[in-house]
């Protein structure tokens, strides 16, 4: 018997911030981490010295870490993290900020995930991206994520007999979404057949299956619900979170993961199960990862995401809305800002500031996030249940 | 069944050669562990002592019990194909030059999952034989195949990048003229090189192996003194162009040491033939070879030299040969940086005494030139960079990693 752990109570999560995408910008990660801490200030209503706590994830930000960033911004807070694992970052720097507020050691945190996209700039990420695979991995072809994403989505759709149709539906269903967001790098709705014929990149995954890398930024700001009321911004709070690393270590591939250790507790924390969650921000620089959420975080069996998917509508106006902002799959892949866009769109939902679509009703929103595929699998999974406060 | 090599065409001079690249080349230092047992044909991968775990890729502590006390050890090449993918993208120039590549994740009896180059015949769910080979960056790297071997296996585009297999090349053989010359010309007609170019040296003594090669197929013969850099210069402004594999044959053995036989006329002789003609011929022939390292599918590949076990410890009973040999060792090992960057492995074969008039007094085991000649094609079909043949040489490096001091005191022929 796990000792329940400490809730989140008091604890608010608002001031959602994005910093429009752009293919490519000669703006540096600092320039993105500085534009994002001048809008969370501004639509916080608040001081730049208010903040005294930063939790900041950058792939780009190299040869500073988030300690350089400070003297940048002329800033000098009391509590400073960084967080360094990519798309599980975001509801890492979540969890991690609001411990730090309900034990006192900062009022304000704002969390940042923040990368820009020079015109080299993934080639260098990936080429450099850890030991194992500079020595295992990428003088394997030097596919990069498609290649490591290739062999898992080969192997899942094998093993569980899903089709190119299902995941398509996934894509399509995300690129509705995004279409009213205008900092989406996608701008046009994708249907079936454009999905299934998409350009050959890495069998079986083709071009809409891969996420488009990017500059951009997103953000939230961590504080008690006190301070939100008195300042008088709209907030969320957090019903439960989870993070784990490395789980599964000798599953000879990737089919599930680390959520699948956590989701009892998980769900206990939050005192709500699958079927009250409203919508899911699920992490998705593939949509084979998506599947493998769906079915780890209790929605359905292992394997059986394709038939849960299948009389669903996924849009989000639908009765299972998935990344309601379109995702990464249809805005863009920022880096480390993927990995807070599932937590800064869940914020919008459920504190009715959306860009988008807006899911009615929604009083819970699940989000979670995915990273670091440092050898032959992700390394880091995370999740969060935010409610309507 | 692999796809059959597609046959080489005369060359249009008109087109433009595609210029070498390397693959990335970055790798950790417990990484180039893996090239030491690329380096000699094993199949080794590092194993706790302590719990027995294998690892990959390779680290320097365990990941099972944390224990420090790793080492290489051989382990079975068996395992299973879990997963694959044919990329059509690359972010590396050497791979976009060469796209569509094969790529798979075996599941490897010895334990760990380990992503492979991945043979055209390989199939989903199927066992697999595993290989650790040298790729054109001079990197370690596994390669998997069909666990029985499938008919023309080796023609294998993707796999040839990472072996050194004669079929469809030009091959030049340094010296035809001794027997082993012969046997190595009978070798590469076997393995299906498109042309062997012989050269022999000092054209008033008659020898009889050249007198068969000459009766050969694909052969032609051409004069090469590697004393001589005019020779040198010239047989590589008639042929260095087409050379694909480079058989450094240059043999003059003669016994004595220092002070039981002064001799600094036959001393050298063995350095100029050995040291220098090395020099000679890599200074005319490894500028183009390199530039054509990835000149269509049969492209220059590779260049061997056949040295002596004696290159590693010096035997005083032919005392100047092996210093001799050391030099051109050493020598190999500068060449080998040098044409790294067009993607041509230097590979070196150790050989003990062989069967000839020079060995005369060496007492057996000796080595028949066509055993060495066999071994040399096999190594190269396999990708192998040092070749040790025969008893003497493995003992050598046995007792040499054993005690280099009681080698070096006790050695005798």
């Amino acid at each position: 018997m796990i000792e329940k752990r400490q809730d989140y109570d008091g604890i608010a999560v608002c001031a959602p911030v994005t910093i429009p995408y752009s293919r490519y910008s000669l703006r540096s990660a600092q320039w993105f981490c500085g534009k994002s801490i001048a809008e969370l200030i501004r639509s916080a209503k608040i001081e730049k010295n208010d903040i005294d706590g930063f939790c900041i994830s950058s792939f780009t930000l190299a040869p500073d870490s988030a300690v350089g960033l400070m003297q940048h911004a002329g800033v000098s807070p009391r509590w400073l993290d960084h967080i360094p694992m990519g798309g599980a970052s975001g509801v890492v720097a979540l969890r991690r900020a609001a411990r730090a507020v309900q034990a006192g050691d900062a009022e304000i945190i704002a969390c940042v995930g923040a990368d820009t996209n020079h015109v080299d700039t993934f080639r260098n990420t990936i080429a450099t991206f850890s030991q194992f695979a500079n020595d295992a991995v990428y003088p394997y072809g030097s596919g990069g994520p498609n290649s490591s994403f290739a062999f898992l989505t080969d192997y899942y759709m094998r093993e569980f007999g899903n089709s190119r149709e299902d995941f398509g539906k996934l894509c399509i269903a995300q690129r509705d979404n995004a279409l009213p967001v205008a900092h989406a790098m996608m701008k046009k709705p994708l249907t079936m057949e454009e999905y299934l014929n998409a350009r050959l990149i890495a069998d079986p995954i083709r071009l809409f299956d891969c996420v488009m890398p990017c500059a951009g930024a997103e953000a939230f700001l961590v504080m008690s619900e006190e301070r939100a009321r008195s300042l008088d911004i709209p907030y969320t709070t957090i019903l439960s979170t989870i993070e784990r690393h490395n789980a599964f270590p000798d599953d000879p591939i990737q089919f599930r993961g680390g959520w699948a250790l956590d989701i009892d507790e998980f769900y206990d924390q939050a005192g709500i199960g699958p079927k009250d969650i409203d919508f899911l921000q699920a992490y998705d620089d593939y949509p084979v990862i998506c599947f493998m959420q769906i079915e780890d975080l209790g929605f359905c069996k292992k394997g059986d995401a394709s038939k849960f998917i299948d009389d669903k509508d996924l849009t989000t106006n639908g009765d299972f809305p998935i990344n309601t902002s379109g995702g990464q799959l249809s805005a863009g892949q920022a880096g480390a800002g993927g990995g807070y866009l599932g937590v800064v769109e869940t914020i919008r939902q459920l504190t009715e500031q959306t860009i988008g679509h807006q899911v009615e009703k929604a009083q819970h929103g699940l989000v979670s996030c995915f990273g670091m595929i440092n050898y032959d699998r992700g390394l880091c999974t995370s999740a969060a249940i935010l409610a309507k406060a | 069944m692999t796809t059959l090599l597609p046959t080489p065409k005369r060359k249009d001079p008109v087109k433009r050669t595609r210029k070498p690249s390397k693959p990335p080349g970055d790798r950790s230092r417990e990484a180039q562990g893996l090239a030491t047992m690329a380096a000699s044909g094993r199949f080794a991968l590092q194993v706790c002592r302590e719990c027995k775990k294998t690892q990959y890729p390779p680290r320097q502590f365990c990941g099972g019990c944390l224990s420090d006390q790793i080492e290489w050890q051989d382990v079975s090449n068996g395992g299973k194909l879990l997963a694959e993918t044919t990329l059509q993208h690359s972010n590396d120039v050497f791979f976009r030059d060469r796209l569509p590549w094969r790529l798979g994740i075996i599941i490897a009896d010895a334990g760990p999952s380990i992503i492979v180059h991945l043979a055209e015949d390989c199939v989903q769910g199927q066992r697999v034989r595993m290989s650790l080979a040298i790729d054109r960056a001079g990197n370690a790297a596994i390669t998997a195949r069909p666990e029985k071997p499938t008919p023309q296996e080796e023609d294998d585009l993707q796999l040839r990048e990472m072996a050194f297999d004669p079929k469809d090349r030009r091959v030049l053989i340094v010296d035809g003229k001794t027997e082993m010359g012969l046997e190595l010309a009978k070798a590469f007609e076997k393995a299906g090189a498109r042309d062997i170019f012989v050269g022999h040296s000092q054209p008033w003594r008659a020898s009889v192996h050249l007198e068969a090669i000459r009766k050969m197929d694909k052969t032609t013969i051409y004069p090469l003194d590697v004393t001589d850099s005019d020779s040198v210069e010239e047989l590589a402004s008639m042929i260095g162009d087409k050379v694909e594999i480079m058989i450094n044959n240059s043999y003059h053995l003669r016994m004595g040491g220092v002070l039981d036989r002064f001799d600094i006329n036959t001393s050298h002789d063995e350095m100029e033939i050995h040291y220098h003609g090395l020099m000679r011929l890599a200074a005319y022939f490894g500028p183009v070879m390199r530039s054509r390292g990835a000149d269509g599918h049969h492209g220059a590949t590779a260049w061997l030299n056949i040295l002596s076990a004696y290159a590693w410890v010096n035997n005083p009973q032919m005392g100047t040969y092996s210093a001799s040999q050391a030099a051109a060792l050493s020598l190999s090992q500068c060449l080998r940086a040098e044409l790294a960057d067009g993607g041509v492995r230097i590979v070196n074969t150790f050989i003990g005494p062989i069967e000839d008039e020079w060995y005369q007094l060496a007492p057996p085991p000796k080595l028949v030139p066509s055993t060495v000649a066999r071994k040399i094609v096999e190594s190269l079909k396999r990708g192998i960079e040092d070749i040790p043949i025969g008893a003497v040489a493995e003992e050598i490096i046995e007792r040499l990693a054993e005690n280099p001091k009681e080698i070096e005191r006790t050695i005798k022929l």
